[in-house]
């Protein structure tokens, strides 16, 4: 990866559209985007069967919550198996702080055929 | 072999019953409306004759106790309704087999429940985990230690009843990015073991929680591995493969294998692809929840020829 200015939001906005046009090279679910963390933090919906957003943006050391709006029961495990929440029942949350860029795929533990992704900037 | 069971079948006096009954194995099915199958097979003369050497047991699926949201409040209930229809079956099934999603969230007291709830009939019950069972911090766990005993691996098996070669297996533990239902190469190993001794009559009835066969992919109602386990099951006249995890009756045939879908007792869930929708609760009208639940009685008269496969629901 080349080294980039991570506190300049210009250019953190420039690396997104270049990202989420790599990303856009391989498959994606459906409603897949790429979003900036501006506060600090970041959160996916669960609703649907889907992650949205599929793919989100942060830098290194935010913490990303996913919570679940569906009445079906679901969970957030990383692809390599670095990371896996409980299970989530309706209402309830599960937060990870990504310490290092790169990019972190997960699936649904239950629902294996939900993927969403984490991409970590510096 | 398979036509003559067909003649078998379709000797005067059982075609009444044929209209209701999808009987599987021999290629032929037909859909049957709630319960009527079950009073027409329920003569004295039936009766007796199913006594010696016949096969009668009963699949349950789904069950997802500790769920209570809208698609269905009371699961505990409709559960209880189920089994109150077993109770109420003309012939006296001989075991239960409950084909995965037991408990909704692995929690030790939803196990409890459904333990408790099938022990009232007295029956040996036969138990295979869904991925609402798998998730304990020890993946699958808690489960095991309940009702894993003669289980091999993951909680796979196999046992014999009435002339029956019985395989029930596991594809749900951790469950990969590839989006299906999976069983493993260790587990495919042991299937290949398990039935390379046996004659290729020999009836075989599998069952596992997600489909062995693609029902949708997109919505993960498959097994990725599933054609692999059934490659040794080809060879042999008559594969009855039985699943739970759609919350609805499905069936399809492949040469000798025929898959069946089955009913929950705690909600319903969308047709395969419906558009916009979700493998998730569906919620329908009250009145009409009871016509989507239900419970399967499977039954080989004489201990020969095809499987019938009664679908009945809560209605």
């Amino acid at each position: 990866m080349p080294s980039l200015n991570p506190v300049h939001p210009v250019l953190a906005i420039a690396v997104l559209a270049v990202l989420s046009a790599a990303a856009s090279l391989s498959p994606q679910p459906r409603g897949a985007a790429a979003e900036a963390a501006t506060m600090g933090k970041a959160s996916v919906k669960i609703a649907n069967f889907d992650f949205g957003p599929a793919t989100i943006t942060v830098p290194a050391g935010t913490p990303v919550t996913w919570t679940n709006n569906d009445d079906d029961a679901h969970s957030v495990v990383a692809d390599d198996k670095a990371f896996r929440s409980a299970p989530l029942d309706t209402g309830e949350s599960y937060s990870f702080t990504f310490a290092k860029p790169g990019t972190y795929a997960y699936h649904c533990g239950l629902h294996p055929q939900m993927h969403g992704k984490v991409i970590v900037t510096r | 072999m398979t036509k003559d069971k067909d003649l078998e079948l379709a000797e005067p006096g059982r075609r009444d019953a044929m209209k209701c009954l999808a009987w599987a194995g021999a290629g032929v099915l037909w859909t049957m409306g709630g319960g009527v199958a079950s009073s027409v097979l329920a003569t004295a003369a039936d009766a007796a004759t199913r006594k010696a050497g016949s096969l009668d047991f009963v699949q349950i699926s789904d069950t997802h106790i500790g769920f209570d949201k809208a698609a269905n409040p009371d699961t505990l209930g409709t559960m209880r309704e189920a089994i109150g229809k077993i109770k109420a079956m003309p012939v006296k099934p001989s075991f239960i087999i409950h084909t995965g999603d037991l408990t909704h969230l692995s929690k030790p007291d939803e196990f409890d429940t459904v333990d408790q709830m099938l022990k009232d009939l007295n029956l040996p019950v036969f138990y295979t985990p869904g991925e609402h069972d798998t998730l304990d911090e020890g993946g699958g766990k808690l489960f095991l230690e309940r009702f894993g005993k003669g289980t091999w691996g993951t909680g796979y098996r196999s046992f014999d009843m009435a002339g029956v070669h019985f395989i029930g297996l596991v594809n749900v533990i951790n469950l990969n990015p590839d989006g299906q239902g999976h069983l493993g190469a260790e587990q495919i190993a042991w299937l290949a073991k398990d039935v390379a001794h046996l004659s290729s009559s020999t009836p075989i009835v599998v069952y596992a929680h997600m489909p062995l066969f693609d029902a949708y992919v997109p919505w993960g109602w498959g097994t990725v591995d599933a054609q692999a386990a059934l490659a040794p099951l080809r060879r042999f006249g008559s594969v009855t493969v039985l699943n739970g995890h759609i919350h609805q009756v499905i069936a399809k045939t492949e040469g000798n294998i025929t898959f069946h879908t089955t009913r929950s007792t705690a909600y319903p869930q969308a047709k395969a692809g419906t558009p916009g929708g979700s493998p998730g609760p569906l919620k329908v009208p009250a009145d009409q929840l009871r016509s989507v639940l239900g419970v399967r009685d499977i039954t080989r008269l004489h201990g020969r020829g095809a499987l019938a496969i009664v679908d009945q629901t809560l209605a």
